[in-house]
C-alpha cells in the first residue's frame, strides 16, 4: 500500500517537532496571509550537529533564504535544501520571539483566563520541543523565519517588511540527512503590535526524489554542491 | 560605504591591569568581571578576532548574534551597542570603537565550512572552530561545542545588500584600531585569533592581536 504521508495543521501559536529520514520533503503552507514559522534542525544521530546559519549564510554569501539554498550545519552537512518557494525571501537576521516581545507587541494573554487561546512565543515553544529530545536552552541557535522579511539599510538598519507573506505561500524543503525539525508557528519578533496573529500552517512531509547531478540546489552555488557532497559520503 | 562610528578611548594602557599579545591562530580564555573594561587592538589591521562571550555565573547564558541585532535595530556593532545574551540581556557595552563598526552574521570558520566555502581539500587546514574547542577542553569549565553558537568577528566588515545580500568587503580596520567594551555582567570571553588562509579580507596574512583590561572606573 503507498504510503499517503504525513499531514498536519499548525494552528496560529503552536509548536512542533518532528525526527524526519533523509529523502524526504517537508512542504509548508501558510493558510493565511501573514504567517511566521520560526524554524531550527538537528541532526537526529548527534543533535550536537545542528543548523549554523551564520556558516549558511557566508557560504551562499545571502542574509536571506530562498529556492536553491542548502541549509548546513556546523559540521558542514548539507540538513534541508529549499526545492521550492514562492515568497523569494525568508528571515535569516531576526531571531525568534520571546514572552517580552508578545507582552509588548500584543499585551498579556494567560492560559488562566484564555485556555488555549493564550499568548505563545516561539523561545518557549522552542524549549518546550527540544526538551522532549534532550535538548535545551543550550541547543537553541540562530533560527530562520518562514514567510517573514527583514531588510538592512545602507546604514545596517533593520527593518521588518509587512504584508509579505499572502495566503497560500509555501516553502519545501528536502532532508539531506536525518533531521529533527522544530518549528513554532508564533509572530516574528519584530512584527509591529497589532492584535496576536493566528495564522495557521499546513506541514506535509512525503518521500523525494533523490537529487541527481542536475539538482537545482546541488547547482545553485558551488558551496551547495560540497555540503550536498559531504553529506552524502555519510550515506553508508 | 555608509558612515563610520569613531569613538575614541580616554584609557591610558599603563593602567591596564592585564595585557597579552595573541599571535594569528592561538586563542584567548579570560574571565572579564562586572564592571571591567575589555580592549581588543587589531595590531597590524584587517585581522578578524572571533569572539564569544558566556555569563560566568551561568554558561548557558552566552552571546547572541540575533538577539543583538534585532533589539538594537541594526546589524553592525559600534560604540553604544549593547551585547546581548540570549536571555535579552546586557553582557557588555561596546564604549569606544576606532574601527567604526564589525559584523557579528558571518560566523567563525571551521574544518567543516572551510570545506564547504572553499574545496574538500582544505579539511586539514587551522581554523577559528578548533581554537575554540581546545581553549574550552583545557579550560576546566563545563563548556562543549554545545555552548559555541554565534560569535562576533571584531574588524569584519559584512555588509547586507538592499537584495538580501552578504558582501564580505574590503576591511575598515587599520594598524594599531582597536574596539573598547565595558562588562555588566561576569563574563567568560572566548577569542580566536583567525588563522584563515583563503580569503582576502586578512589580505592572506593573519597577523596578532592584542588584548587588554582594566578595572572599573567607577569609585566604590
Amino acid at each position: 500500500m503507498k504510503n499517503p504521508g504525513y499531514e498536519e495543521t499548525l494552528p496560529g501559536g503552536a509548536m512542533w517537532s518532528m525526527r524526519i529520514p533523509r529523502g524526504f520533503e517537508i512542504r509548508v503552507t501558510a493558510l493565511g496571509s501573514g504567517a511566521n514559522v520560526s524554524a531550527l534542525f538537528y541532526h537526529s544521530e548527534n543533535p550536537l550537529d545542528r543548523l549554523n546559519l551564520p556558516d549558511t549564510l557566508k557560504a551562499l554569501h545571502t542574509a536571506k533564504l530562498m529556492r536553491g539554498h542548502v541549509l548546513m550545519s556546523d559540521m558542514g552537512l548539507a540538513m534541508v535544501s529549499i526545492t521550492e518557494d514562492s515568497l523569494g525571501w525568508h528571515d535569516a537576521l531576526g531571531g525568534h520571539s520571546t514572552a517580552e516581545h508578545i507582552r509588548q507587541a500584543f499585551g498579556e494573554q494567560t492560559y488562566q483566563t484564555a485556555r488555549n487561546d493564550f499568548f505563545r512565543n516561539a523561545r518557549d515553544n522552542f524549549l518546550i520541543e527540544l526538551t522532549k529530545h534532550g535538548l535545551g536552552l543550550r541547543d537553541i541557535v540562530a533560527n530562520g523565519n518562514f514567510f517573514s522579511k527583514v531588510v538592512a539599510d545602507d546604514a545596517g538598519r533593520l527593518g521588518y517588511v509587512p504584508g509579505h507573506c499572502p495566503a497560500g505561500a509555501t516553502i519545501t524543503l528536502r532532508t539531506e540527512i536525518p533531521v529533527l525539525a522544530v518549528f513554532a508557528n508564533c509572530p516574528h519578533p519584530m512584527q509591529p503590535s497589532g492584535d496576536y496573529p493566528r495564522v495557521p500552517v499546513r506541514v506535509r512531509i512525503s518521500k523525494g526524489s533523490p537529487p541527481g547531478s542536475d539538482d537545482f540546489c546541488r547547482n545553485f552555488r558551488p558551496e551547495c554542491g560540497r555540503a550536498m557532497e559531504l553529506a552524502e559520503r555519510q550515506n553508508f | 560605504m555608509s558612515t563610520l562610528n569613531y569613538q575614541e578611548s580616554s584609557r591610558s594602557r599603563d593602567s591596564a591591569i592585564t595585557s597579552r599579545v595573541i599571535p594569528a591562530g592561538e586563542g584567548w580564555l579570560h574571565r572579564v568581571e562586572a564592571g571591567q573594561t575589555l580592549r581588543i587592538v587589531d595590531l597590524e589591521g584587517n585581522q578578524a578576532a572571533d569572539t564569544f562571550f558566556f555569563h560566568a555565573d551561568d554558561l548557558s547564558e552566552r552571546y547572541s548574534a540575533q538577539d543583538t541585532i534585532r533589539e538594537q535595530g541594526g546589524i553592525y556593532l559600534t560604540t553604544g551597542t549593547r551585547l546581548l545574551s540570549n536571555l535579552c540581556r546586557t553582557m557588555l557595552e561596546i564604549t569606544a570603537d576606532t574601527c567604526g563598526r564589525h559584523d557579528t552574521l558571518g560566523g567563525a570558520c571551521a574544518a567543516e565550512s572551510n570545506m564547504v566555502r572553499y574545496s574538500l581539500d582544505k579539511r586539514f587546514m587551522h581554523n577559528c572552530r578548533d581554537t575554540f574547542l581546545l581553549e574550552i577542553a583545557r579550560s576546566g569549565l563545563p563548556l562543549t561545542k554545545r555552548d559555541l553558537a554565534h560569535n562576533i568577528n571584531f574588524f569584519m566588515n559584512v555588509p547586507v545588500t538592499a537584495e538580501g545580500g552578504l558582501k564580505f568587503d574590503d576591511g575598515v580596520s587599520e594598524p594599531g584600531k582597536y574596539v573598547e567594551m565595558e562588562a555588566r555582567m561576569n563574563v567568560v570571553c572566548l577569542i580566536s585569533n583567525c588563522p584563515q588562509l583563503n580569503n582576502p579580507c586578512n589580505a592572506y596574512d593573519p597577523t596578532p592581536i592584542e588584548v587588554l583590561i582594566w578595572e572599573s572606573s567607577v569609585t566604590r
